[in-house]
């Protein structure tokens, strides 16, 4: 098999994913573009694991340890989220803007006005 | 072009659908579903990779566990079940610019780099027995460390989403001493009377077991309806 389809597949995957992380709201939909991001990673891991024939099969045993760490991932994420909901009332990540430049700035100029 | 080459654009193109309507659907629940698709089709890549073992474990953790670990995540935070147009933010055409980028820059550099090479795949059935042999000759004390890792992320998800009395108790300071706090949490200053209903009733959550009876009297119709409020939360949840 040619090693441009998995490489492909992962890079067009991978740029899906960045999409969704940059232009979706709601957090839980963001971490699932992150889920798509990983997997895009794994299957470049596998492929290159196959393309070389790896003995130790390295690449293979990093996709299961990314697997893994990307359940808690969003295990911890989904906590955070939920943490966010039950204190603010929404899952939006654009409504979240309290360590945003703008007041910073806001604060900036009312203090040079006063 | 082989027949295992065909198979697996066919799994690619179901894998890239999928996953664009998983950042472009308007349902989130659909979205949900969709990633489904594509980690089920992944799966198949890792199959005709011959790495079989990557594969059931992606199908077992990821279609059975994270999916569903979403699906609640979008229970609790009662996200919209239906169609809403306000999933995509604003800035989507940078984002599409973005990935557009990226994703035109990757696929011409691997094109450039990887034109020649093929992958050679013995056998039908993958190296389960291989990948359990490098696991835990080779592998050991990653392994171990990720049990920790997994281990620590349990405590960390537990801590955080646990509502303890002593949360509750200043934030009921909060509410009755100085109401002007209680619903400008989020500092755009923007009063919303859901969020003030929310942080009330979470508030009184702690407070209505353990100090109801010394409850001042001008409190009591309010107390009666925060809490009101809350059992309406916990049956809407």
């Amino acid at each position: 098999m040619h090693l441009l389809y998995p490489l492909v597949l992962s890079a067009l995957l991978f740029s899906i994913g960045i999409y969704g992380v940059l232009a979706r709201r709601n957090a839980i939909l963001v971490l699932m573009s992150v889920e798509l991001m990983l997997n895009a990673v794994n299957l470049n891991l596998v492929a290159f694991d196959v393309w070389l024939g790896d003995r130790l099969h390295a690449g293979q045993v990093f996709t299961l340890y990314v697997i893994t760490i990307a359940a808690a991932e969003i295990g911890l994420g989904l906590a955070i989220v939920l943490l966010v909901f039950r204190q603010r009332e929404t899952a939006d990540v654009d409504a979240l803007r309290d360590l945003g430049e703008r007041q910073y700035e806001a604060a900036l100029e009312s203090d040079r006005a006063g | 072009m082989t027949g295992v080459e065909i198979l697996f654009a066919l799994l690619g193109a179901v894998a890239v659908a999928a996953a664009l309507l998983v950042v472009g659907s308007p349902n989130l629940v659909h979205s949900a579903l969709w990633l489904v698709v594509t980690l089920g089709a992944l799966a198949g890549c890792y199959l005709l990779l011959t790495a079989e073992f990557v594969a059931w474990v992606q199908v077992l953790i990821y279609v059975g566990a994270v999916v569903v670990l979403l699906l609640f995540g979008l229970m609790l935070t009662r996200a919209p079940i239906g169609y809403s147009a306000e999933l995509t933010s604003g800035n989507r055409w940078a984002a599409a610019i973005v990935a557009g980028a990226t994703g035109g820059t990757l696929v011409t550099v691997i094109v450039e780099a990887f034109r020649r090479e093929y992958v050679e795949l013995h056998g039908v059935a993958g190296p389960s027995r291989g990948i359990g042999e490098t696991i835990f000759r080779y592998w050991v004390l990653p392994f171990e460390i990720l049990s920790v890792l997994l281990l620590a992320a349990l405590v960390g998800a537990v801590v955080l989403s646990r509502r303890t009395p002593d949360e509750a108790r200043p934030a009921t300071d909060a509410t009755v001493g100085a109401p002007g706090l209680a619903g400008g949490g989020d500092g755009t200053g923007r009063p919303s009377g859901g969020e003030r209903l929310g942080a009330e009733s979470g508030a009184v959550t702690g407070s209505a077991d353990a100090a109801a009876p010394t409850m001042p009297a001008q409190e009591g119709d309010r107390t009666l309806s925060a809490s009101q409020s809350t059992r309406s939360q916990r049956a809407a949840r």
